[in-house]
């Protein structure tokens, strides 16, 4: 394989081919779906008193939706800095999950796989695995990871310009309840797998009763717990079987 | 900075920018690690398992306390509603505008009711 042959075909072959085609289709699709999320994001950064600047810097940097709304919610309840790194690095450990799976799709050059990795996160993971061709797979990957990186940093701009963090305003018009909201829609997919279900309820009720006792965010992180918890359950579920 | 003037306060935008820093940083090394070190190799399965269930985790823990606390207080209030209005419209798969416009308009309407 020559370097780069991944693009080299992507250039190549007609979008017509109707498996790039809907490749194609339902990256899109998660494209738009994501900007009312980036939307969003920026809403809670400016309300946090982060700068559109730094919203945006979270959104081309960082590039993860679920653990930007994290840290800037931590920050937001007067947690540490340490504390809302953390929360969004355990956030971000499917990422390296993400980069096992989709690495052997990936051209060989270094500067290639280097730039293409940014955009390792769970919409490109989606549209790359819909395919077994590892050629498909590196469109997939691109499209994906491409059309969500686009809409999210325009959104997060938007969101971040339209409302000004001061007044009341954020508790009347409820924009305090969105990032729950927001939370628990990111969250929804995953609980249709009974593992899913049981260490998110798991890490909810280790947060809740964590939160009177610890600083902010930390209750977040100690509810990474219910992972190795619900999975001994499983194990010895297993064998009673 | 910005046409928006100097920061409205200086300590936890400070914060912020560390944090993103950071984070971007860390981010980064975790989504490079694959596809610049490992190659065709993989880790374990049981690793792999659990970085892919620890979101679930953390976002459950996220959704309570950003919906039932205040610093360190539990308490009840209009976003509890406004969590089981947006609970009920994802149940019915409504898209992801509706169910924050819902969830954002329930903790206004329980607000200017109560």
């Amino acid at each position: 394989m020559q370097e780069l042959s991944g693009t080299g075909t992507v250039v190549s072959v007609p979008l017509t081919d109707p498996a790039r085609r809907s490749l194609l289709t339902r990256a899109l699709s998660l494209a738009a779906a994501v900007a009312p999320f980036g939307l969003a994001f920026g809403v809670l950064a400016s309300q946090a008193g982060l700068d559109p600047l730094v919203a945006s810097g979270y959104s081309l940097l960082v590039f993860t939706g679920s653990a930007q709304f994290a840290a800037v919610a931590v920050l937001d309840d007067g947690g540490t800095v340490v504390a809302a790194v953390l929360a969004g690095l355990l956030l971000n450990l499917r990422c390296l999950a993400f980069g096992i799976v989709m690495a052997p799709a990936f051209p060989r050059s270094r500067a290639a796989r280097a730039l293409a990795s940014q955009l390792m996160i769970d919409e490109a993971m989606a549209v790359g695995t819909a395919t077994d061709d590892p050629r498909l797979r590196w469109f997939g990957y691109l499209a994906g990871g491409l059309g969500v990186f686009v809409t999210w940093n325009l959104a997060t701009l938007a969101g971040a310009m339209l409302v000004p963090g001061t007044g009341t305003f954020v508790e009347d018009l409820g924009i305090d309840a969105t990032i729950p909201a927001a939370f628990l829609a990111l969250l929804w997919p995953r609980l249709s797998d009974p593992v899913q279900r049981r260490v998110a309820a798991l890490g909810a009720a280790i947060a809740l009763a964590l939160a009177p006792v610890l600083p902010a965010g930390l209750p977040i992180i100690a509810a990474g717990a219910a992972v190795p918890l619900a999975l001994k359950f499983a194990r010895s579920a297993d064998r009673q079987r | 900075m910005s046409a928006r003037g100097p920061d409205r306060i200086g300590a936890p935008v400070t914060a912020a920018v560390i944090t993103l820093l950071v984070l971007a940083a860390g981010t980064y090394a975790l989504k490079a690690a694959g596809p610049l070190l490992l190659g065709r190799r993989s880790l374990s399965t049981v690793v792999e398992r659990a970085a892919v269930l620890l979101p679930a985790a953390l976002l459950a823990a996220l959704v309570v306390t950003s919906t039932l606390t205040v610093g360190r207080h539990l308490v009840v209030d209009a976003r509890f509603p406004a969590l089981l209005v947006a609970a009920v419209l994802l149940w019915v798969r409504a898209p992801f505008v509706v169910v924050v416009l819902g969830a954002a308009a329930t903790a206004s309407a329980v607000r200017a009711l109560l």
